[in-house]
């Protein structure tokens, strides 16, 4: 096989504030993505994980973000390459789902102008043809009579059939790279097993990578081939999804998978992450999670610890790993 | 044993429309026929899709809004034919926690003001007490009491849930109204909050009635579960007995669709088809017939009735009975291996809980 399709090298992103003060939302970020393969890109609010993708996209504003690294897409650059060829890419070759259907479908337009713009823009053709590929899409994401639907408006549908139409649209232009933000969080957890549903048929049907960035570890399990865990702005660790849940090798993911409430026991109390993610206008040297670890020691304040390999593709930025050696 | 709060046949339509003359010519019908109760020192869960009436039942036990029909019994006394003064009364007894605690806190008052406004609104303490009490009640949160001084904007999402926690405390009311508590907040933040509301509950014999969309927190949580689709309860049970065999086809459907954090957990997943019907206009029948994938002709004419069995496990569907089984419904996520268990044990042993011992709600 070729080399990934996305290979995002010592990725950060600065935001220079109005008051002076430098916020560090991403650090030093490596990740890669093959064909075919789904990343899930996990962590709380404001760990970097939608500031990551942004960057993918070449959708932070230039004035108040200051990007560096490399992101190779395809043989393209991405941070360097020109806004022209940043725009026949988006919505092309890469495309973007977001969380809020509501605000990110225009509202004065209806759902199948918005689709037939997309595929005019990179595609050409006639308005017909354009027109009838919409109604396709919209019947390849299980909306029911999409040759009505496709006149409506995005306030005449629901939530769920929104985020099909944000899908359907993704989709115009056979993307190789799909980003999903957090596609599921507005939904109910009917819909939420609809749409996930849906993302795995599409994965089964094309060859296109997927990042998923999400908070929530189900939602990892059921459709994510690998996992970035992502703290403070750095990958904490990486794995493949049944190495992580099996075996996680930062505390951080250990913290996490303890606090989420269980169906199969009933535990009296969940695990808790103590304290608060520090402040990102002045990250602590050291590990960044060292204050809120239970495991923490004098080493781990000392010095930043790296991303490295604990076993053949896991990797845990953690010194204590493999740790399992804290339990003897 | 009466039961702390009894509800029965709860009726809210709330207007969609009006004609020329301000008459209301269509319905939204929130919350159609509800009847539960909610025994004291125990947690009621309501889950159900947006726009099930889950949130509308909350406030109408609280009287926020009024009923249109039903009976409403809080310690066996009628509520809904309270005055205003014994109506005042009666939220000492009974208080919310509402999900947006960024929404729910006035940003013009310290944290101080805010708890102490229910004090002087009920004249639980004199003035000159009230400090000692606010402390009291931050520190039974797991909060500084430093911290009356602030105001909410300078707390996380997961501090000021504390806070609300901390409001609702402040009457010591018996029964706690949990609208989506924890919704809003990151997993870890999650988990503290849970915690949390689990202690006091066992410290000072509150009841709740938590209303949630998140069945794995209400499985953590919840001694009894209702579950609501478009207005009406169709299945009510035991924790435990509604997670083990779920009767109603819904109740399948929502289980089913829980994610669970390991890959390739084991279930017979059921998806459903088609869209969440419109509580204007809800289906005839049994209004879960148009997604329902057991349905048949009867379903779509007559109203299920929800019918108990012996062990209290009632459930709205024409065809329990001839259901296959539900064993393979709730997804297992086969516990943590043994390594990883003692690692999250390691987690939670080190940093004992927030609540310091002797700290307690003295009853009056």
């Amino acid at each position: 096989m070729a080399g990934p399709l996305i290979d995002i090298k010592d990725l950060r992103v600065l935001f220079h504030g109005d008051d002076g003060r430098t916020t560090h939302a991403v650090d030093s970020v490596d990740l890669s993505v093959a064909n075919g393969a789904t990343l899930g890109l996990v962590g709380e609010s404001g760990c970097g994980k939608s500031v990551t993708s942004l960057a993918i996209m070449g959708l932070l504003s230039k004035q108040s973000a200051e990007v560096t690294g490399a992101i190779r897409f395809d043989g393209f650059d991405l941070l360097t390459a020109d806004d022209e060829t940043l725009r026949d890419l988006r919505g092309n070759r890469v495309a973007m789902i977001f969380q809020e259907p509501m605000t990110s479908l225009n509202p004065s337009f209806t759902i199948g102008d918005q689709i037939i713009e997309t595929i005019l823009r990179h595609r050409g053709g006639s308005r017909r043809a354009a027109r009838e590929r919409a109604i396709a899409l919209l019947r390849r994401v299980h909306i029911p009579s999409p040759e009505k639907r496709i006149d409506e408006y995005p306030h005449k549908l629901s939530g769920g059939m929104r985020q099909r139409v944000m899908i359907a649209m993704a989709l115009a232009c056979d993307p190789r790279l799909l980003i999903a933000d957090e596609p599921t969080t507005a939904l109910d957890v009917t819909l939420q097993a609809q749409i996930l549903e849906l993302m795995r048929e599409l994965k089964a049907a094309s060859n296109a990578a997927i990042i998923l960035i999400t908070h929530d570890l189900g939602v990892v399990a059921e459709v994510c081939d690998e996992v970035a865990v992502m703290y403070a702005g750095e990958i904490v660790e990486r794995a493949a999804v049944d190495e992580l849940f099996a075996s996680p090798q930062h505390p951080y993911t250990v913290g996490l998978l303890g606090s989420i409430p269980r169906l199969d026991h009933r535990a009296e109390h969940l695990a808790t992450i103590e304290g608060m993610v520090p402040n990102m206008t002045s990250p602590p040297s050291g590990c960044r999670f060292a204050a809120r670890c239970p495991f923490v020691a004098d080493a781990c304040l000392a010095a930043t610890p790296m991303l490295v390999e604990v076993s053949p593709g896991h990797a845990s930025r953690c010194i204590k790993a493999p740790l399992e050696r804290l339990l003897s | 044993m009466t039961a702390l709060l009894e509800a029965e046949n709860l009726v809210k339509h709330f207007p969609a429309s009006r004609n020329l003359f301000g008459r209301p010519t269509a319905f939204i019908k929130a919350v159609d026929g509800v009847s539960f109760h909610v025994n004291a020192g125990e947690t009621l869960a309501l889950v159900g899709e947006s726009g099930c009436g889950k949130s509308t039942v909350s406030r109408l036990v609280l009287r926020l809004i009024e009923p249109d029909a039903g009976r409403i019994r809080f310690e066996g006394s009628d509520l809904l034919g309270l005055d205003t003064n014994a109506l005042r009364a009666f939220r000492r007894s009974a208080q919310i926690i509402f999900q947006d605690p960024y929404a729910s806190l006035n940003p013009r008052m310290t944290v101080g003001q805010i708890l102490g406004e229910p004090l002087a609104l009920h004249g639980l303490v004199a003035p000159s007490g009230r400090r000692a009490r606010v402390e009291e009640l931050l520190r039974l949160v797991g909060l500084e009491p430093r911290f009356a001084r602030r105001y909410p904007h300078e707390f996380s999402g997961g501090q000021r849930q504390r806070i609300a926690i901390a409001r609702a405390l402040a009457v010591e009311p018996k029964l706690i109204i949990c609208d989506e508590p924890v919704s809003a907040l990151d997993v870890s933040i999650r988990s503290q909050i849970l915690n949390l509301l689990r202690d006091l509950q066992q410290r000072l014999g509150l009841a709740y009635i938590f209303v949630s969309h998140d069945l794995a927190v209400v499985k953590h949580i919840a001694d009894r579960v209702a579950v609501m689709n478009l207005g009406t309860i169709v299945e009510t049970a035991d924790t435990q007995a509604l997670f083990a065999s779920p009767r109603h086809p819904y109740s399948r459907a929502l289980l089913s669709a829980i994610p669970v954090p390991k890959p390739q957990a084991k279930r017979d997943r059921m998806i459903l088809q088609g869209e969440i019907p419109s509580a204007l206009n809800p289906p005839a029948g049994c209004r879960f017939h148009t997604r329902c994938p057991f349905v048949v002709e009867r379903c779509r004419v007559e109203m299920p009735e929800l019918m108990a069995d012996g062990t209290g496990h009632a459930a709205a569907c024409h065809r329990t009975a001839e259901l296959p089984p539900a064993d393979g419904i709730v997804p297992s996520d086969g516990g943590f291996s043994p390594a990883l268990e003692r690692l999250v044990a390691a987690f939670s042993l080190s940093e004992e809980g927030p609540t310091a011992p002797g700290v307690a709600i003295v009853r009056s």
